[in-house]
């Protein structure tokens, strides 16, 4: 009895417990509401290979972007305790970079193809080095220093790709965003696991997540046990980068074009929100990546379900805060604790009671 | 005597700790009673539980014969129970009255002239030397402390906890809070207090209840428990321990061994004047003055902590250069802060964490321990130092003082370094925890290690220390050892006696 009491207490008390409940939640109500939901079939796409077509992949498939994002954000987060307002328009500056060299027509599809995904991941370490810069040097609050890139990003984008937006025919860049011949499902799925599983390893054989905790707790402590909080809160700033310029990739690949005012439009705050919805509290400190990717995932299956249930396009943001509303009330600590002391006193009754 | 305020059989727990087991405590008219503890004995949280702060898992609380139920501090406050915390609990930036009269008005227009009147008399009557009008930033800590416990007395209270309210008063300023505290025991409130001091309980108090290990060890007229016998009731064991260190005399230790670390002419962007200083292998040395007289500037220049601004560290007579903690570290430096909370613990993160943070930092970013040698060393360390904790992965922050204190020399221990430097290690932690570190550091001293060890009291530093260096305004003003290692030589060459010219 005493063991299942606590096994219990920890679930409830486990940050991942809270967007394991919502994905869940969202999974019922779509099996009552239709279940073919969750049908997945073959189907055709416009080249003619087949591929596996059903809403779980294509929200697989849409949530790429957010849940790349999701995890440099996590990190971000944890190591400076606030946000990057600026990875939208970060993904127009990195993506256009992807873009002027897919368009140069002097080099051949797959030169093009490395050099763009480099010049991407390039321009999004520069963008994250220049945030990361302002916060962990010139120490002004992340929110205000990612405000700058916020505000020009989309304008420096357009500059970057001057007049030369056009429509992309490298196919092997094409490929990225849409399918590999004789692969059924979207490509972005697969580059989204690849960056997954490169972070789980880094985690698994670096210090990065221990370094970024303590940082984020306590930096003052945890520079006098040797860390360097300033590079620590740089580095998070970089990595951020690095998942906009993989990003900026995926965006672009998908049409072959970009739209410099609308592209990756407000996923900066989808993102933080991705990051909340893990569990992870917004002003730094212990985080968790799992949870803040399942919070992503989340968000495009929520929009999804909207759809499905034919809310109005215009009335889809409405619809969309209120379960937000509630789910960030069930992950915030304070609401979490006070579940897991319930719960326990629930259980203790119980068991009493069948002592009695 | 009338009973104000009795707790029967009161539990609470926590996840993993069993923090208040069927505790009894009676509180009469008009006494001061002493609540006696080591840290982690559940002294705070009986507190917490008859303040509100946490509500009770059994048990009972009556006031004045009458069962109540005590939900949140405000519930406390109506029924007549205050209390006093250690932080000042006021607003600095409000006038003294504005304090004592904050969140008491019931109606929506302040009547000023009256309230400062009313302030006024209220200190006056209890000798308090502030004005109403005063802003309290102003005063000194002492009086805040008064101001504080003012407000709580004019609330009617029945019920007075005082918990450590002199642990930032020097002797003067705790006579005065004596004086009050007995004023008031004249009018016939319950005090209830809670200090580490032991000096000061038997000079105040009329009764002891003794906590340990969250159960009551039991309640004593202070006449029948000599002091002995109450560190002993405390610790739950027989007191040898303490005679133990006593009789081990620091003068064993002077070998003119080799300088492990010298410093020449070094000093830091935090105002302190260039110093000298070296520690030899096995050596205990320390560094004594009043607060702010720059000891812990000194042992952070060496550490790297603040920014050098001259002179060099040496390590066995060869340079070496020292500019960030790391440094430091890599050259077999460990240093444990004075402030624990901000610069020792990093609150969020588990014991285990805590206490691999430093070796893993030195080990290297690519190069993390795995689960098993984290585990390894957390449990080797916990069991080692006793570490008082529910389990490795438990949060620091949810530790009792003492038991994080430990932590953090055990983080440090665990880098295995040439040099220690310990700054304060034994601030507001239990006697027990205290006799422990003086016992560690000489058995680490005697076992090569050389380390430099920081307190505010003097008792401490002359038990542990076979030198001091004796610091006034941010400078060395003197060396002491051998037979000037006493209380009046310290004294003196810190007041700017005799010995002045040693410097």
């Amino acid at each position: 009895m005493q063991k299942r009491k606590i096994s219990i207490k920890n679930l409830a008390s486990k940050q991942i417990i809270i967007p394991l409940a919502a994905l869940l939640l969202l999974v019922i109500f779509n099996l009552i509401n239709d279940y073919t939901f969750f049908s997945i079939e073959w189907g055709q796409n416009a080249a003619g290979g087949s591929i596996l077509t059903g809403s779980i992949i294509s929200i697989l498939d849409e949530a790429s972007e957010l849940a790349i994002l999701a995890i440099g954000m996590t990190l971000v987060t944890a190591a400076s305790g606030g946000q990057d307002i600026s990875v939208g328009a970060g993904i127009a500056i990195t993506g256009s970079a992807t873009l002027k060299i897919i368009f140069n027509p002097n080099f051949g599809e797959g030169t093009a193809v490395i050099l763009a995904i480099l010049m991407a991941v390039l321009a999004g370490v520069i963008c994250g080095a220049f945030n990361g810069v302002l916060v962990s040097a010139f120490k002004i609050p992340p929110m205000v220093a990612t405000l700058i890139l916020f505000t020009a990003g989309r304008s420096i984008g357009s500059w970057i790709l001057g007049g030369g937006n056009d429509n992309a025919t490298n196919g092997i860049f094409l490929k990225i965003g849409q399918y590999i011949p004789g692969i059924p499902i979207p490509t972005t799925i697969l580059v989204t696991a690849v960056v997954i599983i490169l972070f789980a390893l880094i985690f698994k054989f670096t210090n990065l997540k221990l370094y970024m905790q303590a940082v984020g707790i306590n930096s003052q402590s945890s520079r006098l046990n040797g860390l360097n909080p300033t590079m620590i809160k740089f580095l998070s700033f970089v990595i951020l980068g690095i998942c906009v310029g993989i990003c900026g990739v995926l965006n672009t690949s998908r049409i072959g074009t970009i739209n410099h005012s609308s592209c990756a439009k407000d996923i900066e705050m989808d993102a933080i929100l991705a990051v909340a919805l893990g569990g992870n509290a917004l002003s730094g400190g212990k985080f968790s990546v799992t949870g803040a990717i399942l919070g992503a995932y989340i968000i495009q299956f929520l929009q999804k379900t909207l759809y499905k249930i034919q809310v109005p396009a215009s009335a889809l943001y409405a619809f969309k805060a209120v379960v937000v509303i509630v789910l960030v009330i069930f992950s915030a600590p304070v609401v979490r604790e006070s579940i897991s002391r319930n719960w326990k006193k629930l259980t203790s009754k119980k068991s009493s009671k069948e002592v009695a | 005597m009338n009973k104000v305020l009795e707790l029967k059989n009161i539990h609470k727990s926590f996840p993993g700790v069993l923090a208040l087991q069927g505790v009894d405590f009676t509180l009469r008219e008009g006494e001061i009673h002493a609540l006696m503890g080591e840290n982690g004995a559940g002294k705070s949280t009986l507190i917490k539980v008859i303040t509100g702060v946490y509500t009770k898992d059994e048990g009972t609380i009556s006031l004045n014969g009458k069962e109540v139920s005590i939900k949140s501090p405000q519930d406390a406050q109506k029924v007549g129970i205050s209390t006093v915390y250690q932080e000042i609990t006021l607003c600095p930036n409000l006038s003294v009255a504005e304090n004592m009269y904050i969140g008491r008005t019931k109606s929506a227009v302040q009547n000023w002239g009256k309230m400062n009147e009313d302030a006024d008399k209220i200190l006056q009557s209890l000798d308090i030397p502030a004005k109403a009008t005063q802003q309290l930033g102003t005063c000194s800590i002492a009086v805040q402390q008064m101001v504080a416990i003012a407000r709580a007395v004019d609330m009617d209270c029945k019920v007075l906890i005082l918990d450590e309210p002199t642990s930032s008063l020097d002797e003067q300023e705790v006579a005065k809070l004596f004086k009050l505290m007995r004023d008031l025991k004249a009018r016939g409130v319950g005090i209830i207090f809670v200090t580490h001091f032991m000096d000061q309980v038997y000079e105040v108090s009329d009764r002891i209840t003794v906590l340990r290990d969250g159960k009551l060890v039991g309640e004593y007229t202070v006449a029948e428990l000599p002091r002995v016998q109450l560190v002993s009731k405390m610790l739950g064991k027989d007191l040898d321990d303490m005679a133990d260190i006593k009789s081990e005399a620091p003068e064993s230790q002077v070998a003119d061994s080799a300088k492990v670390i010298e410093a020449v002419n070094l000093s830091s962007d935090q105002g302190i004047k260039p110093f000298d200083f070296y520690i030899n292998k096995g050596e205990v040395n320390g560094f004594t003055g009043l607060l702010g007289s720059g000891r812990s500037e000194c042992v952070r220049a060496i550490f790297g902590a603040d920014r050098v601004t001259s002179g060099v560290v040496k390590k066995n007579g060869k340079e070496i250069k020292i500019k960030k903690p790391l440094d430091a570290m890599k050259a077999g430096i460990g240093y444990l802060p004075e402030d624990r909370k901000i610069d020792g613990i990093v609150g969020d993160l588990s014991v285990r964490d805590n206490i691999i943070l430093a070796l893993q930092v030195m080990k290297g970013f690519f190069k993390p321990f795995t689960k098993a040698e984290a585990n390894k060393f957390a449990d080797e360390y916990i069991k080692l130092l006793g570490i008082k904790t529910a389990s490795a992965d438990t949060p620091i922050k949810s530790l009792s003082g003492g038991n994080q204190q430990k932590c953090i020399l055990a983080r440090w221990l665990l880098t295995n370094p040439e040099y220690l430097i310990l700054d304060e290690p034994t601030r507001g932690i239990d006697v027990g925890t205290k006799i422990d570190i003086q016992k560690l550091v000489l058995k680490l001293a005697s076992e090569g290690m050389s380390v430099t060890f920081i307190s505010s009291e003097t008792d401490e530093m002359l038990r542990t220390c076979s030198r001091l260096v004796v610091m006034r305004d941010r400078k060395v003003v003197g060396e002491l050892k051998g037979d000037d290692l006493n209380q009046t030589m310290i004294m003196n060459t810190i007041a700017g006696g005799a010995s002045d010219a040693e410097a």
